[in-house]
């Protein structure tokens, strides 16, 4: 079942489910059911397709990602996900085969549009990682590293402000205000991550990309980065790719299930949890594959 | 069904066959591991054994090296063989004729000895060098003019063999090099504690010489030092720069690939033939002077880029992707990525490359002889472009010398070169543990 249910969904859409609604086609001729746009979005993208060289990663996807929101990606290994994801701050600009087409904008301006600056994107659109990647260097270093590269801080005061203000909404403050010079890479794994989490919520910026955060960690660690990223959700909008459904469910608001680089099913979370109106969501989300 | 009883007799379960497989095999197996252990401790007892072999002939004939026999001799600083006409001016006292004040002190000590041949062969106990040092002395203070001291001269090489054993004196006169009659004089002067081995400080002092006692090794030593210090300055910088190059920033296509190849290849050139181009280059083309420490770096730091390159180049593969991932998410450039994350995390590598290529540039020779280091050359180094000569360079030279007291030098230098080798070593390691701990 490798490759034709996408090819089924491209021909007819007829693999609904039983008693779903019929697949519902967006103005620009989308294959994705389910509502792609938001009223207040922070990203718009619109027929993304990501090439490692012939291969296609993904195939004209169009999301909006919406402020103040979580939005949870999930799909079986291999469907592109994560290639998103990493299209959002142009990561995939370091992968020499990797070419991107379509449009995304942060804010009304395109991302890919050259005279972008990729250094400023990054900065807007923070990213965090699958296995937690703390830089060899003391947890204070660790925080203070975007503001100092950026020079979003004026003296040591101001700097010595944001990393403990950092850390703070990172839950972590409590656990290493005492040993703010030693190597991040000593800590536990579900701090090192929480680390990385200060580390990017410390340069203010707009979306915080999620790359299965938590896939490296125990139950209990995974909790209270959960927990976290609702926190977190007040301020920023928030794309976290994820295996785990409960974990999905737990913390978006909004879900979008991709399947071998098409965005099958985007909606609320309930609803995708609930109510799936694709066969392909609702086979996933049952356990039937994936 | 009739003969329920055979089937369970002759049928084997997988899981028995299994077992009864394995325990067949075990023997063999365990017998194949103790061979190849076998096999390991024996390589590692040859490449040992080696080693010790080289040491310890090294050591023996090299050992001697440090002391050195001096005569005591009592100096008067005659007026009138320094300074006749009593002006104190250094131009007249260093052109006097110092090893008439040596000859004089050896007369007073033997005043038995009479005729030209016996006192010919008298002077012949004190080495030609010794009047440079009194020299030396008097211009360093002349007030000395005028005076008399006891002092320690070297003596020659053939009563320095003597007193380390290396001339037998059982031998017949005329094979021993030695007379019977200087012996008699050698032989009072020990018993008079005017003739003694002390520590040989001028073999770590002074530079070469055509007298042996007189050769040190300071002179290539120097030669050394500034050539490697040129071979630093440069291939570091360069290597890591190139490296980088090619690891970050270079698109992968045919011409990085050709540019890769090369190097490798570069790698694998005999040196000489570095030496042939540093020749047509650097001396020819530039008109760089030969024998010098400044060419002698370069055409080491032709040779020891590729090293450095690949070593480089590997360290810098080696920084977990994650770190720079991490680095490019939070907005650094690709330069700051590399100068912030990846460069510190490759140094220790680098620098192990680095090391690597300044121990083969420190022992290699060939490329050496082409520019001109081979020369025979006294003074001391001081600059990049004073003539000079460098460690296994000197050891060559020795090792070609005929008399017999240079083969105990060409083991000290190749001591002092294996020092030299070792506090290298070291403080690569002490760097490298230094960069490694502030992360």
């Amino acid at each position: 079942m490798a490759t034709e249910p996408t090819e089924m969904v491209q021909r007819t859409g007829a693999t609904l489910g039983p008693g779903s609604a019929p697949p519902e086609r967006t103005a620009q001729g989308q294959r994705t059911v389910g509502e792609i746009t938001v009223s207040n979005p922070v990203i718009v993208c619109r027929n993304v397709n990501v090439h490692y060289g012939d291969k296609q990663a993904i195939r004209d996807v169009s999301l909006d990602i919406a402020h103040n929101e979580v939005i949870a990606m999930i799909g079986p290994s291999g469907c592109g996900k994560s290639t998103f994801l990493r299209c959002l701050n142009r990561l995939n600009d370091t992968i020499p085969t990797a070419k991107v087409t379509g449009s995304i904008t942060l804010d009304g301006v395109d991302v890919y549009d050259r005279k972008q600056d990729v250094v400023q994107l990054r900065a807007r659109v923070g990213m965090v990682f699958q296995k937690p990647n703390p830089f060899p260097k003391s947890v204070y270093e660790n925080v203070a590293y975007g503001p100092r590269i950026h020079g979003l801080a004026g003296d040591r005061t101001e700097l010595d402000e944001i990393v403990q203000t950092s850390l703070m909404r990172a839950g972590l403050w409590e656990e290493v205000k005492d040993r703010l010079d030693q190597p991040g890479t000593a800590l536990s794994g579900g701090q090192q991550q929480r680390l990385c989490i200060a580390r990017t919520i410390a340069v203010s910026p707009e979306v915080i990309l999620m790359d299965e955060p938590c896939s490296a960690l125990d139950p209990i660690a995974t909790a209270r980065i959960e927990d976290l990223i609702d926190e977190l959700r007040q301020n920023y909008a928030i794309c976290i790719v994820t295996h785990s459904m409960q974990q999905a469910a737990r913390v978006s608001q909004r879900t979008a299930y991709f399947h071998l680089g098409d965005l099958i099913e985007v909606g609320s979370t309930d609803q995708i949890f609930t109510n799936p109106r694709h066969k392909l969501t609702e086979d996933y989300i049952t356990g039937r594959f994936g | 069904m009739s003969e329920p009883t055979l089937t369970p007799a002759t049928a084997e379960t997988p899981a028995q066959r299994t077992r009864r497989l394995v325990e067949k095999s075990l023997r063999r197996r365990y017998r194949a591991e103790r061979r190849f252990r076998v096999y390991g401790i024996v390589a590692v007892a040859l490449g040992l054994g080696f080693v010790a072999f080289l040491f310890s002939s090294i050591i023996s004939t090299g050992w001697t090296v440090f002391q050195q026999s001096y005569l005591k001799l009592e100096i008067d600083y005659a007026p009138d063989v320094l300074d006749p006409d009593g002006s104190r001016d250094p131009e007249v006292i260093g052109s006097a004729d110092f090893s008439a004040l040596i000859k004089a002190a050896l007369r007073k000590q033997f005043p038995d000895v009479e005729g030209r041949s016996d006192l010919r062969t008298l002077y012949k106990l004190a080495s030609e060098g010794g009047q440079f040092d009194l020299r030396q002395r008097v211009l360093d203070d002349p007030r000395r003019v005028g005076s008399q001291e006891s002092l320690w001269v070297l003596a020659d090489d053939r009563v320095d063999l003597l007193m380390k054993g290396e001339i037998e004196r059982g031998l017949p006169e005329d094979v021993r090099g030695i007379s019977d009659q200087e012996l008699a004089w050698i032989d009072r002067l020990v018993a008079d504690g005017r003739l003694e081995k002390r520590f040989n400080r001028s073999f770590f002092t002074r530079g070469d010489s055509r007298e042996p006692e007189q050769a040190g090794v300071w002179g290539a030593v120097s030669g050394s030092i500034l050539t490697l210090f040129v071979t630093l300055l440069l291939a570091f910088p360069i290597g890591v720069a190139a490296a980088i190059y090619l690891e970050e920033f270079a698109p992968q296509n045919r011409f990085t690939d050709l540019i890769e190849v090369n190097i490798n290849n570069l790698a694998a050139v005999p040196s000489i033939v570095f030496g042939l181009l540093g020749l047509a280059v650097f001396i020819q083309l530039f008109g760089l002077p030969r024998s010098a420490p400044l060419v002698g770096g370069l055409v080491l730091t032709l040779m020891t880029l590729p090293t450095i390159i690949i070593a480089s180049r590997a360290a810098l593969k080696g920084v977990p992707p994650s770190i720079r991932e991490a680095a490019l998410g939070m907005g650094a450039s690709q330069v700051q990525m590399i100068a912030h994350h990846v460069l510190p995390l490759a140094m220790p590598g680098m620098l192990t490359g680095a090391i690597i290529g300044m121990a083969r540039a420190l022992g290699e020779s060939a490329p050496l002889l082409m520019i001109g280091m081979v020369a025979f050359i006294v003074d001391i180094p001081h600059g990049l472009t004073d003539p000079a000569t460098v460690l296994p360079v000197q050891v060559y030279l020795w090792a070609d010398s005929p008399e017999r007291a240079f083969l105990e030098r060409t083991s000290g230098a190749i001591l002092v070169l294996l020092g030299f080798l070792l506090i290298m070593n070291a403080t690569a390691v002490v760097l490298r543990q230094k960069f490694e701990r502030r992360w």
